[in-house]
């Protein structure tokens, strides 16, 4: 008898696999033993779910567009004051020449006007303030109407204040692509060193788990996880400062969904060999780092030297803050985000391959 | 190779003959022929050769370092050898790896199972990876944490965690069990509690393969060991039979005045019924065959020279005065 055939014999005698029910798969129980592990972290779930709209909350407040804006200028003398306060949009404030100077160097004024001798006004302030700029043309303006111009062409305003082009609407997209990029790499990165720090993967691989249900688990609980994330940053946006989602609710799904396997896939290619969670999260932060700060989250990328733009349009970030902006803000349709698409799948590749061939269960 | 056809026919339980059982009973449980690893400091295995009994428990003793956990993890599949050929259950990893890990059972040195799951959790997730087994209450009962079932994993204690990692070995219903020190570091009663479950999966006929390096331990649990060191099998075979090789039952340790001077081994070793003498820092250390003999010979020959006894011990040889008399150190001090 070859040794082939016993050991088929003895596999043989063995009773036959165990019908059970659908929660007993493995994947299934992988997968609940993320969710698990994710919500029984208080942190965690502060993480992703509260700090994004607390920090939404408190940048909108902050950079709101108040309504009526007056800008506020210091004055010396009454006569000037009162020429100037005919303008509505200054606040003026009628000081001597050392207060007026103090509240000029601590901001409180934006810009002083000063009386000269020989009958006019110099103006005190930043150029490179656009609320000084405003300021000197409309205290300008004042001045000379008061002094009698008029003006040769009659014009009138229209005011439109619409949604979508407000800091808070810029802001909402980049927090999230901020987020998705943060709980894809933390996510992922953390639980699988942690796992082999703890032995635990060794003593996983030395069970008969499919080792590709291992990671699938985590893909599956960052899909489920992920949507919640995305309607809660997106939900509070729209519903508490009415930032638009101009572009079809499913495409921006999409862009979510590549845009978190990107980071998903960066995650596991970071945490692939590490085994300490210093060194992981050393790594992590070294990897995000850039992102943070080139990928436009805060304000726009396009304010950085041209020589740095085709590095920064490579980061993944950049694709998913720019495919997201242009999705919700302007209804950009996927089929114009080539661009963003092709580098969110291309770091998606190449990260989980390379990831793939240098990952060490031990 | 040749060590265990000698160790066969000198089989003292008979089992030698188990040509006339049926099949399963048959099949060797492990063997393992030419094994060699090497790290890049140190050669872990060096030419190992083992063959394991289905239905038996074996030891594999020796100090830390002696190569013991390499081993195991080769045999687990965990670690690829340098050479030799590992064989389990008449299968071998690089052919029938998916069927084996099935019917292995494998508890590791330190692994931390994650802290926040419940037990029941640990033991479901763990169970979902295997074919067939016992259910979740069973496995919850054979290592007696009905009371912690629903408890968070980190709140448990060294023996329950360490219990909890034996449920885990045993979920799929395992032929062949490995446990890698599996008692280490925890209190005398976890410890007791942890033996009577291991004889209790030997009891129903299992195979298991245990690494140690209490030597109680062994002889408590084990129908056969090996004593490794540095790499290599230096012993082999029951634990009564390796105790009964170094030629004594009995172990005799004293200690006399400081200022007594010397005494020569040689006269110790004349003594009646004392086969080896050893000393080591002013403590000395007889192996004795009649121990109601040797002992008055002691007393006698030191009140002759005029030399006080401080100290007095005697115990039982052990397999430790086994590791000790093989290769004049201790176990546990490396």
């Amino acid at each position: 008898m070859s040794e082939g055939t016993l050991a088929a014999t003895v596999r043989e005698l063995r009773p036959a696999a165990e019908p059970r029910s659908l929660v007993e798969h493995s994947l299934v129980q992988l997968t609940l033993v993320r969710f698990r592990e994710f919500l029984r972290e208080p942190e965690a779930v502060f993480w992703v779910f509260v700090f994004p709209i607390l920090l939404a909350a408190g940048l909108g407040i902050a950079f709101r567009n108040r309504p009526a804006d007056v800008v506020k200028i210091g004055a010396v003398g009454v006569p000037l004051g009162a020429a100037l306060r005919s303008e509505k949009s200054l606040a003026v404030d009628l000081l001597d020449h050392a207060a007026a100077e103090q509240a000029l160097r601590t901001g409180r004024i934006v810009l002083l006007a000063i009386p000269k001798p020989d009958g006019g006004v110099s103006y005190r302030y930043d150029d490179t303030n656009p609320d000084a700029r405003t300021a000197r043309l409309l205290a300008d303006r004042a001045v000379q109407r008061a002094a009698g111009r008029s003006d040769p062409v009659a014009t009138r305003n229209e005011l439109v204040r619409e949604p979508g082009s407000r800091y808070i609407d810029f802001l909402v997209p980049g927090l999230l692509g901020m987020n998705l990029m943060g709980s894809g790499i933390w996510g992922l990165g953390f639980a699988i060193v942690d796992a082999r720090r703890k032995k635990l993967l060794k003593r996983l691989v030395a069970s008969p788990m499919p080792r590709s249900q291992y990671l699938l688990s985590f893909l599956l609980s960052r899909l489920v996880l992920l949507y919640v994330e995305v309607g809660a940053v997106v939900g509070f946006g729209v519903l508490v400062f009415g930032v638009p989602v101009r572009g079809p609710i499913w495409e921006l799904a999409v862009i979510a969904l590549l845009a978190s396997l990107s980071f998903s896939a960066l995650g596991l290619l970071i945490a692939s060999r590490v085994k300490t969670i210093e060194a992981a999260s050393g790594l992590m932060n070294f990897v995000m780092l850039p992102m943070w700060i080139f990928s436009g989250v805060f304000f726009s990328s396009e304010r950085f030297p041209t020589v740095f733009q085709p590095f920064i349009k490579a980061l993944p970030l950049t694709a998913v803050i720019d495919a997201l902006r242009a999705s919700m803000l302007q209804g950009v349709r996927l089929s114009h985000l080539g661009l963003e698409l092709a580098v969110m799948t291309g770091w998606l590749i190449i990260c989980f391959f390379t990831a793939l061939k240098l990952f060490r269960w031990r | 190779m040749i060590l265990i056809a000698e160790m066969q026919i000198a089989d003292p339980t008979g089992r030698g003959t188990y040509w006339i059982m049926p099949p399963m009973l048959r099949l060797a449980a492990l063997g393992v022929r030419g094994l060699r690893k090497a790290y890049s400091d140190v050669v872990a295995v060096d030419g190992l050769d083992l063959e394991v009994r289905a239905g038996e428990c074996f030891g594999l003793l020796g100090p830390n370092g002696a190569g013991k956990t390499t081993t195991i993890e080769i045999c687990e599949g965990l670690v690829a050898q340098d050479a030799g050929t590992v064989e389990l259950l008449r299968m071998r990893w690089d052919s029938d790896a998916g069927e084996l890990r099935q019917r292995l059972g494998v508890q590791l040195q330190e692994t931390q199972l994650s802290e926040k799951l419940t037990v029941e959790e640990t033991i479901r997730l763990f169970r979902s990876f295997y074919r067939r087994g016992p259910s979740i209450s069973e496995v919850v009962e054979i290592v007696q944490l009905e009371d912690k079932r629903r408890s968070r994993v980190g709140g448990l204690s060294g023996g329950q965690k360490q219990r909890l990692a034996m449920a885990c070995a045993l979920v799929g219903d395992p032929d062949l069990l490995f446990l890698d020190e599996p008692t280490t570091g925890l209190d005398p009663q976890a410890r007791r509690q942890l033996w009577e479950l291991i004889e209790h999966f030997r009891t129903a006929g299992r195979t298991i393969i245990l690494t140690t390096h209490y030597m109680e331990e062994a002889e408590r649990l084990c129908d056969r060991v090996a004593i490794m060191d540095h790499g290599k099998i230096i012993a082999f075979g029951t634990p009564r039979e390796l105790i009964a090789s170094i030629g004594a039952e009995h172990m005799v340790e004293f200690a006399v005045d400081g200022n007594a001077g010397h005494i020569d081994l040689t006269t110790l070793e004349k003594l009646e019924g004392v086969r080896v003498a050893r000393s080591e820092d002013g403590n000395y250390t007889l192996q004795v065959s009649e121990l109601h003999r040797a002992v008055p010979a002691l007393f006698q020959e030191l009140a002759r020279r005029g030399i006080p006894l401080t100290e007095l011990r005697t115990h039982s040889a052990t397999l430790e005065d086994v590791f000790v008399s093989l290769t004049g150190r201790r176990l546990r001090d490396e």
